[in-house]
């Protein structure tokens, strides 16, 4: 199979490895995916609660390329945004950006998941209701 | 070296220059169709036919007259399992065979029990092999075939034949054995193994793609096998079709090849794959998959527990090979085989197989050996298993968050 250049090289160079401290309060914390089905994802954010911004973000990623990079991206992208404009990306964000072939865009949908996630994990912890998401996946 | 490293034997091997040597002058100077009574050109290449047909059978240890040529391993085993079937329908209609073996098997047996047909699909132990008295077991008096392939294209495990067949001869049954990634590589006889029906291939003997061969065995028993491709009578009524003569002359020259270096060739990858094994396993949560005794001298499959396949592959660029996981197969599901033998998901997941070959030399083996020990350490610093696992966590207890 041939991976799009920025698969490779979030696959080579990753971008933000890592464990946050899944107790603290500020850290919110989404493992989805399973080992049967070959992919799992987890995925730490580190948020400012005075300003609700990411300030940090970090992920590991048992799976092929495509779900490394799509994780990997998103870390790159939840660093610097606001909590609720976290919660507006979209897989197809990841798909396009990543080049994601048809049968590689189940890695993109496991990442928005987990972004989500881990936005909910840490509104559970501030005391706030979590987010539910009725999209669809297409 | 080149680059990649070639180490997938197991899916094909390069073709032996000799052997296609041996085939040029079939293309456009000997170029006659093998059937063409009345002249000198399809008298040539008829010559030609009947020794690679002789070079051939003797590799299995078996005559010409009992070979018959097919476009590959796949069709012999379409032409073995639903030719038998139709030839011997009045005996019965249930087939026996083990659910690690290759499609080309598991799918005729499918459109075998479409057509109204039984199999029964036998489990193997957690090491590869068959129990003999499950085998026995599963036995009726409409049983009419079994089926068990000679040696894993994924494993490499190397069944009981000669118990197999001892079975089958006790009970009347025909004995059929996919010996697609043995043949050429250990000795297989088909009259010491007491085979009936044996499928085997070209491509994987460093012979060109696309010509393979079903041995039918002519005495005690007898053996027919109804044609799935008509018209013209060809192969002894068992298969029509202009014989692909610089195939057959170029799988003629493979098996003699074959035959030839065959004992050398094994001994010296047994010590490259032992020694590209026994570096591999020093990595920490490494397990060889498959009974290690009873096994194809040039294959090794190794699972990197908490490490993903296609994830270790893209790491592992300078080499060639091949993954059980889900995510190289066109399905998602992980290999069928290293399921069937009972493992669990975080290895199944995470296997390589390596097949060496003729050509592989003992610098390719120590740089595929640093180059591995290099991915799996880069991919486990990525892998939240792994980091569950160092801390302690039984990863049996967590309850996965799936869509």
């Amino acid at each position: 199979m041939a991976y799009s250049e920025k698969v490779i090289d979030h696959y080579q160079n990753p971008r933000n490895i890592g464990t946050l401290d899944k107790e603290a309060k500020t850290v919110g914390t989404g493992l989805v995916g399973a080992p049967e089905c070959g992919d799992v994802m987890r995925l730490q954010i580190d948020v400012d609660e005075a300003t609700g911004i990411i300030k940090d973000a970090k992920f590991k990623t048992f799976g092929c390329g495509s779900a490394i990079a799509s994780s990997s991206l998103a870390t790159e992208w939840l660093k610097g945004k606001s909590v609720d404009a976290a919660m507006e990306i979209d897989n197809m964000d990841i798909v396009e950006e990543l080049a994601l072939p048809p049968v590689k865009i189940h890695c993109s949908v496991l990442a928005e998941d987990a972004i989500k996630m881990a936005i909910n994990d840490y509104r559970l912890k501030q005391g706030l209701e979590p987010i539910t998401d009725d999209k669809k996946h297409y | 070296m080149e680059f990649p490293i070639y180490l997938d034997n197991n899916s094909t091997t390069p073709m032996d220059p000799r052997v296609l040597e041996a085939m040029l002058p079939y293309f456009n100077e000997k170029f006659g169709n093998a059937a063409s009574r009345n002249h000198s050109f399809g008298w040539t290449a008829e010559e030609a036919v009947d020794y690679a047909r002789e070079q051939v059978a003797r590799l299995v240890g078996s005559t010409s007259k009992e070979i018959i040529f097919t476009s590959g391993a796949t069709e012999a085993n379409n032409l073995a399992i639903k030719g038998a079937y139709e030839m011997y329908g009045s005996r019965g209609n249930h087939i026996i065979t083990v659910s690690t073996e290759h499609k080309a098997v598991l799918d005729a047996c499918k459109n075998i029990e479409k057509k109204g047909g039984s199999v029964t699909y036998l489990t193997p132990n957690e090491d590869g092999l068959i129990n003999l008295s499950d085998l026995e077991a599963a036995i009726t008096d409409k049983t009419i075939l079994i089926t068990v392939m000679y040696g894993n294209n994924e494993i490499g495990v190397v069944q009981d034949i000669k118990g197999i067949s001892a079975i089958a001869k006790k009970n009347g049954i025909l004995f059929h054995s996919d010996a697609t990634q043995a043949a050429g590589k250990i000795p297989v006889d088909v009259m010491a193994d007491g085979i009936d029906l044996m499928s085997f291939t070209a491509h994987k003997m460093y012979g060109p793609k696309g010509v393979g061969a079903l041995y039918v065995r002519r005495k005690n028993p007898r053996v027919k096998v109804t044609s799935q491709m008509d018209g013209g009578g060809h192969e002894r009524g068992m298969r029509s079709g202009t014989l692909n003569v610089p195939g057959i002359v170029g799988f003629g020259k493979a098996c003699e090849l074959c035959q030839n270096e065959m004992a050398d060739e094994a001994a010296r990858l047994s010590v490259l794959r032992d020694k590209l094994e026994k570096e591999l396993l020093t990595i920490e949560e490494a397990y060889v998959n498959g009974n290690v005794a009873h096994r194809l001298p040039h294959v090794a499959n190794i699972s990197f527990k908490f490490v993903e396949g296609e994830g270790l592959m893209m790491g592992t660029k300078d080499i060639a090979v091949s993954s059980g996981s889900a995510c190289t197969s066109a399905s998602l599901e992980p290999s069928y085989v290293l399921k069937s033998l009972g493992l669990d998901d975080e290895l199944a997941h995470s296997s390589l197989r390596f097949g060496l070959g003729r050509f592989t030399t003992d610098e390719e083996v120590d740089f595929a050996i640093n180059h591995v020990k290099e991915a799996v350490h880069k991919l486990r610093e990525m892998s939240p298993l792994w980091e569950m696992f160092k801390e302690g966590i039984d990863l049996k207890t967590i309850e996965w968050a799936e869509h």
